[in-house]
């Protein structure tokens, strides 16, 4: 298992070189100059020039890409033109915003979506297994932002029970904050999990070793869970993975909806900004952290799946 | 000597086109009604000059956030813009987008996944790694991505939500193409001495076409949440040009003067979002039921 882990660790490190590389390609090489982007089309050619040669931007390409690693590797994103501070600050201050939302969401997700995909799958073809099925129709359906703003617009406009925008202070003051953006996405996790959790669960319940679990004598919540969930714990991890990486760009339009900060409210207002540093450092955290979440789910299949364990 | 069967008993016909149809409008009447829901919108985008009643980008000051009343059906936005007739205008971004981009990405990603599929080796290895690693990423996050390089304008998104689907088609094609490669009337075609690009189009395509037409209809739907979503944050369909994502944009900037921008729009994107995945569903059981579940 330790082996596993390190070659699985060993195996990310070309995946971060090549995510780096794309998002240089992206961001240098598309039609487009940084210049002209940054500093808008009535930029005077001195201003270009000048923005061209603080950021680099006239060096060879090969150069600029050493020193685009080499910013990544040093965690030097330099300075944000527009807030005049250095972009790691900005970087430390909105991440954990970030990081909290999507945990929060993934939590309350996966605790109401796997019961109510279970409560399906035992109730396969009945009204519990409809309610769920038309539950997770709205939301395959409903944009995230927009469901967003509905919550905003009933519970904080309307009836005033929550905050309109900021992300809190103390603990409790930010868990006050986190409940509608977290209940949104929530939602929409819940209806993937739930969904997830159905298809599997059925498929697993057809197999032989449940009919002999049953055959044997063991109580139908044994087997439900004992012999079924754990079994559909494998589609429901991978499941999982996708869901958190789908909450965490999901995060993006909420954060906006709700006026919280985070990285997505950072990356978004320096895109209207062409605050440039400060976009390629967001591009990159956003990057690693998809890295970083598929690397998890890996690790979560062997806690998951003894015979991961045994093929590595 | 009446031992051999009749050829029909034993090759199971292939579905006829009308079949299929037949199967996929009248399975369930959700999917009935969903079709018609989707046909409404396409009638209303089509013919959006004659059904708008006023102009989408003209201003009154005269009169902003009206409630909706007989004049404005949906009310009007905090410069007097006529929210129905935005809507309308509208839903031409959000389906031609939505319709466009999906059948983009799947002649790009369905022509290298087959490539790969067909080819193996180093091709196979280099389009394979590069799939992998985009299809790690959500849609969402790789068309922000690239469209903060790339910026708004119509064909600037069409690229950027094509670009977003392409790694899932291609995934699904190169494995299509795996599965029958080997086939007998493959080797029959390389036999002969047919050249590749020939077997692909004539042999391989038809063949692994249904999972990725059934793709494509699937998709549609995530491609108009995606337009919707880009347009919202800013990087789409620019003000002040109507899209469904951008009338929400500008409604949660008027909170307090009107929430019907918000609610008008955000129905239109999820009733539309819903019928395509009915439908899409309903396509992908008819096509390939090998998937259906």
């Amino acid at each position: 298992m330790a082996r596993y882990l390190f070659w699985r660790l060993i195996d990310a490190a070309p995946t971060v070189f090549l995510v780096l590389t794309l998002v240089f390609v992206a961001m240098r090489i598309l039609p487009g100059d940084p210049a002209l982007a940054a500093l808008g089309d009535n930029a005077l050619p001195e201003q270009l020039a000048a923005f061209r040669e603080a950021m680099g931007l006239n060096l060879p390409l090969w150069k600029q890409y050493l020193n685009f690693l080499w910013s990544v590797v040093t965690v030097d994103f330099g300075r944000s033109l527009i807030q005049n501070r250095p972009v790691l600050d900005l970087i430390a201050y909105n991440l954990p915003f970030t990081i909290e939302l999507t945990l929060v969401a993934t939590l309350i997700g996966v605790v109401v979506g796997v019961p109510l995909g279970v409560l399906a799958a035992t109730h396969r073809n009945r009204l519990p297994d409809s309610a769920v099925r038309l539950y997770s129709l709205i939301g395959y359906a409903i944009p995230d932002f927009y469901l967003g703003a509905l919550l905003l617009i009933v519970f904080s406009l309307n009836l005033g029970w929550f905050p309109i925008n900021g992300g809190g202070g103390l603990f409790w003051d930010r868990m006050y904050h986190i409940i509608l953006p977290a209940m949104t996405l929530a939602f929409l996790k819940s209806s993937f999990m739930g969904k997830l959790t159905r298809t599997s669960l059925l498929e697993v319940l057809g197999r032989d070793y449940i009919r002999t679990a049953r055959a044997k004598g063991a109580r139908e919540p044994r087997v439900l869970y004992r012999h079924g969930l754990r079994n559909a714990l494998l589609p429901l991890t991978t499941g999982l993975g996708i869901s958190l990486l789908a909450t965490l760009s999901g995060s993006v339009a909420v954060e906006l909806v709700f006026n919280r900060p985070g990285m997505g409210a950072l990356l978004i207002s320096a895109i209207s900004e062409r605050d440039y540093a400060v976009i390629q450092a967001g591009v990159i955290v956003f990057a690693l952290c998809v890295v970083a979440v598929n690397l998890a789910i890996d690790l979560a299949y062997i806690v998951v799946d003894p015979r991961v364990r045994v093929q590595a | 000597m009446s031992a051999t069967l009749p050829l029909d008993d034993r090759i199971a016909p292939e579905p006829s086109p009308f079949a299929i149809v037949r199967a996929v409008f009248l399975s369930r009447p959700a999917v009935l009604a969903a079709v018609l829901v989707i046909a409404v919108f396409v009638v209303v985008a089509a013919f959006a000059p004659w059904l708008a009643p006023y102009d989408p980008l003209a201003q009154s000051f005269a009169k902003i956030n009206r409630p909706p009343s007989a004049a404005h059906w949906l009310g009007t936005d905090q410069f007097g813009r006529d929210v129905l007739s935005r809507l309308i205008y509208g839903s031409r971004n959000s389906l031609i987008i939505g319709f466009l981009s999906p059948a983009i990405a799947a002649i790009v990603g369905a022509t290298l996944g087959v490539i790969a599929g067909y080819f193996g080796g180093v091709t196979d290895r280099v389009i394979s790694r590069m799939v992998d690693l985009l299809i790690s990423f959500p849609e969402l996050l790789l068309a922000i991505i690239i469209s903060a390089a790339l910026g708004g304008g119509f064909w600037n998104i069409v690229f950027v939500l094509s670009a977003a689907f392409v790694p899932g088609f291609a995934r699904v094609a190169r494995a299509q193409t795996l599965s029958i490669k080997h086939e007998p009337y493959i080797e029959a075609a390389v036999a002969v001495g047919l050249r590749s690009p020939k077997i692909i189009l004539r042999h391989i395509a038809p063949n692994i076409a249904a999972p990725i037409v059934a793709l494509v209809t699937l998709w549609t739907a995530s491609a108009i949440r995606l337009e919707a979503s880009l347009s919202f944050l800013g990087l789409g369909t620019q003000a002040p040009h109507p899209s469904w994502g951008n009338i929400i944009r500008d409604g949660l900037n008027n909170l307090f003067g009107s929430p019907w921008p918000i609610v008008a729009a955000g129905l239109a994107i999820t009733l539309v979002a819903l019928s395509l995945n009915l439908f899409g569903d309903a396509v992908r059981d008819a096509l390939d039921p090998d998937t259906a579940q």
